[in-house]
């Protein structure tokens, strides 16, 4: 038996109010005033896919990355590299070993839903564990539709033989090229139909199509769906196709529009976290993916869930948030206005590819030190142990920073070097087993910075090199928020 | 065990240009307006120079790497010139390049000067500039004034001082230099600004606010140095030398080993050590005349009276709150102004806070003088509380 063995996500700490979004764009599009509830979540503005990604495969993980895993795939439609494997910064930032099989699955919108199929017939087939993470981080027009719907986050899957919580029990997949938006190469948005078209002749007769073919072939019927998973920013839409294929409709989820919105590629898996976190042992879980054709896959969860330890997943996330009023940042964070940066930003950002190469562990990894010695744990690694009464050379080992545990030393909120998000926050934070470091600070809230509060480590995008398109990622102390109850 | 410096080097002559913003001056401009106060000061020729160190620290903002361009703007007849970088210390490090050369016998005269042109940028502050390829992927994001605003956070914690008391402390040392500042017709910063003004200033780094932070100027200083013997052989009768010239460097410990907690300068304390042992000094706090410490933010000066050890550890806000660093108090402390208003011309200011100790010493120092000062201390300190270059320098009456 194989299937999920664990389960992470991420959802980004702010939710952009959607009434101020509304508010901002009425005057321009009357017809959004529908849409002025509830939140959607946002990146902040050194967050993306690749960051959301690793918090979530980090969520699943627990910190230990199982030392069978044979494969790590990464789906999503907003890559940040076009040519660069997405899926092998997140295995570096994950400190996988190299000798494992990494992949990108992108798109469509079913890649979060396709890549997960194929990964649980792979590890069917050839056991191991694996791990499938989809992330998505949409950019959309201002003033459009989308830009309310949509959300952005992440999940990850571990799957696996061993301790299944939610055993695979089939699938079935359609692949039809029916177009309700698409996004041509080198577009930066989304080109989208009717509503009305994609909802009647889409929807009602593509996914119906694909739930035919999945009961026909597994020992599931409609009636014994527990769950059924099916993103749509059409909100009455799963609950019709449920009932045409005779599916509970008690058993329809919550699409989560009210309290992050859609995120892509990742939102089937999102929600099917979403699920698993309340899930009783022997339930059947249904989740559809949507985008030129259909996916439908079947669960069934076991014993095993209850034991599962303690994570965030979706609803530890998404109650770790701070309302976003300012729509104006919204814009700013995703580059939908030109922003006035000032001289201060003129600075090259070029990366020496040779240098990230040589240290790709200290950056990507956050590696550190350890003395072979004296023990002394220091970030950077070097050449000479850091302690005053040691300083031997050549005695460091590697030792993982990640999930060392902070506390800020001391701080400021500078208010003069360049930010795209001032002050900058910034500080000593010492790491409880040894170690210190002058780190960024991020997801902080100006005034709330005291010494001795607990932070986490965070995979952050460090600066945009916009010159040349390059993204630099590195670890940010945040604020350990603990999840509201 | 090394004899040290002390009254080995005298200082024949020394010239410091006008501070400020000299937006109608390149840097050769500047370096020329101090050398020929400083060779007529010397009493010396050009030629008599035997070999020159030069300071500048962002170099890529004016006259570029080398000694060459020293030599093309005074026009020196290819003697020897180094020129020197150790972050915005580099001053000092000129001053060292010439009385270590001068003590060691291989000149008799040696000249250090030091000049920085920075309002080139476009913008306030110091430039921005790359910091190396690994170091600009994991270092904060971080300006100088955040850097050492760093400081205050670990002091309050470490003492127990409300932040009120400190913010206002650093507010009394802005208040002081400029005081002093207003009396020095060479300073950037030549007005007078009340407590408030300074308590109520638009906030640059938490907690330091417009007027913690220095004057970022253009200017240039520089110093002839010889022995005391060729001092004396040229008629000069009352002499200033150099009683002790220390510099410590962080070597990675405060930047990655819990030991040092953030609040003090590792450095500065074993430089001021190592400074007072060369010169003879055992109590600082009742010997040392003046002193010119490197306040390129209120807080910076805070934290540094107490590694000099002229104030006891937590104590520094009161012994500033009490007018003890005023021009009128026990130990003056930038009584020409300092960074803060006489100004922060990167590769002069270490050059530049030597010129008021001369000045105070040979009693030069018009409306600023002081009753007969014995040592003047500078402090002149770069880089970052977490990671820097400290150098000091006493220097005081010759005796001999």
């Amino acid at each position: 038996m194989s299937g999920i063995v664990a389960y992470g996500a991420y959802v980004p700490r702010l939710r952009l109010n959607r009434a101020a979004a509304v508010e901002a764009n009425a005057w321009f599009n009357a017809g959004l005033k529908g849409l002025a509830k509830g939140e959607r979540s946002m990146c902040n503005w050194d967050e993306d896919s690749l960051t959301m990604a690793v918090e979530a495969s980090r969520d699943c993980l627990g910190g230990d990355v199982p030392g069978d895993l044979k494969t790590l795939a990464f789906a999503s439609t907003t890559l940040p590299f076009e040519d660069r494997q997405n899926a092998g910064i997140l295995a570096t930032a994950l400190n996988v070993d190299e000798n494992v099989v990494t992949g990108d699955v992108a798109a469509t919108q079913r890649a979060g839903t396709s890549g997960l199929i194929s990964a649980l017939k792979a590890t069917n087939a050839e056991g191991g564990t694996s791990l499938f993470v989809a992330a998505d981080k949409r950019r959309t027009k201002s003033g459009s539709t989308q830009e309310l719907l949509f959300g952005d986050g992440a999940a990850a899957l571990l799957l696996g033989s061993d301790n299944v919580i939610a055993e695979y029990v089939g699938s079935h997949q359609l692949a039809v090229d029916f177009i309700d938006h698409y996004r041509g190469a080198n577009e930066e948005f989304d080109y989208n139909w009717e509503e009305r078209w994609i909802r009647d002749e889409g929807y009602f007769k593509i996914v119906p199509r694909a739930l035919e073919g999945l009961f026909s072939e597994v020992d599931v019927t409609p009636d014994q769906i527990d769950h059924f998973v099916m993103p749509s920013v059409m909100g009455a839409v799963p609950s019709k196709i449920a009932k045409m294929a005779g599916i509970n409709t008690d058993a329809v989820r919550s699409n989560l529009h009210a309290e992050m919105g859609e995120s892509g590629t990742a939102h089937a898996l999102v929600m099917l976290v979403d699920v698993l976190q309340e899930a009783k042992p022997g339930e059947t879980i249904l989740v559809v993916g949507w985008g030129q054709g259909a996916d439908a896959v079947v669960f069934r969860t076991t014993d095993a869930l209850a034991k599962l330890s303690a994570r965030e997943g979706v609803k530890g996330y998404l109650a770790r948030r701070r309302e976003e009023t300012n729509y104006n940042k919204f814009l700013s964070f995703n580059e939908l206005v030109t922003k006035e940066h000032g001289l201060r930003g003129e600075l090259d950002k070029q990366t020496a590819l040779t240098s990230l190469y040589r240290n790709k562990e200290m950056i990507t990894a956050f590696m550190g030190g350890k003395c072979s010695k004296c023990g002394t744990i220091q970030f950077p690694k070097a050449n000479v142990c850091v302690n005053p009464n040691c300083r031997e050379f050549h005695t460091q080992e590697d030792h993982p920073f990640a999930n060392a545990k902070a506390t800020i030393m001391n701080w400021t909120a500078d208010n003069l070097t360049y930010s795209l998000d001032p002050p900058s926050h910034f500080g000593i934070v010492t790491f409880e087993e040894g170690g210190r470091l002058l780190a960024d600070m991020t997801d902080v809230d100006k005034g709330t910075l005291e010494v001795g509060m607990q932070m986490r480590m965070v995979f952050r995008v460090k600066e945009h090199d916009p010159q040349r398109g390059f993204t630099k990622y590195f670890w940010k102390a945040a604020p350990v928020q603990k999840a509201a109850a | 065990m090394a004899s040290g410096i002390k009254d080995k080097v005298a200082i024949l002559g020394m010239g410091c240009s006008k501070f400020g913003e000299r937006w109608d001056k390149n840097a050769d401009d500047l370096i020329v307006e101090g050398f020929q106060e400083a060779v007529a000061d010397a009493g010396i020729e050009r030629d008599q120079i035997d070999a020159a160190w030069f300071s500048t620290a962002i170099e890529e903002m004016h006259v570029g790497k080398s000694g060459v361009p020293l030599a093309e703007a005074l026009g020196l007849d290819y003697i020897p010139v180094t020129r020197v970088e150790n972050y915005c210390a580099s001053g000092t490090e000129a001053f060292r390049g010439a009385v270590y050369a001068v003590a060691s016998g291989a000149a008799d005269i040696a000249l250090a000067a030091g000049v920085e042109k920075l309002k080139d940028t476009g913008y306030g502050g110091l430039p921005q500039r790359g910091r190396g390829t690994l170091n600009n992927m994991f270092w904060a994001n971080s300006s100088a004034p955040g850097n050492f605003a760093l400081l205050a956070s670990a002091y309050q914690e470490k003492h127990g001082i409300p932040a009120e008391n400190i913010k206002r402390a650093m507010a009394q040392i802005s208040v002081k230099s400029h005081e002093n500042g207003a009396k020095n017709p060479k300073a950037h910063l030549q007005k007078e600004i009340t407590i408030d003004k300074a308590l109520n200033a638009p906030m640059i780094a938490d907690p330091i606010g417009l007027f913690d932070c220095c004057g970022v100027s253009d200017g240039s200083a520089c110093a002839i140095v010889t022995t005391p013997e060729i001092a004396r052989s040229m008629g000069k009768s009352d002499l200033v030398s150099v009683k002790a010239l220390q510099l410590a460097v962080s070597n990675g410990t405060e930047q990655s080993h819990n030991s040092w907690d953030g609040s003090y300068f590792m450095t500065t304390r074993k430089a001021a050590a190592r400074a007072y042992k060369e010169a003879g000094i055992e109590k600082p706090r009742d010997e040392i005349s003046m002193f010119e410490c490197h306040d390129c933010f209120s807080i910076t000066e805070l934290v540094t009276m107490e590694d000099l050890y002229l104030s006891e550890e937590g104590q520094a806000w009161r012994d500033v709150l009490d007018g003890f660093y005023n021009s009128d108090g026990q130990i003056p402390c930038q009584i020409d102004g300092g960074l803060k208003c006489f100004g922060h011309p990167i590769g002069a200011s270490g050059l530049r806070m030597l010129y008021e100790m001369y000045s105070q010493i040979l009693g030069r120092a018009d409306a600023r003088q002081l009753d007969n000062p014995r040592f003047g201390l500078t402090h002149n300190l770069g880089g970052a509380p977490h990671r820097n270059v400290a150098s000091i320098s006493i220097v005081g009456k010759y005796d001999g």
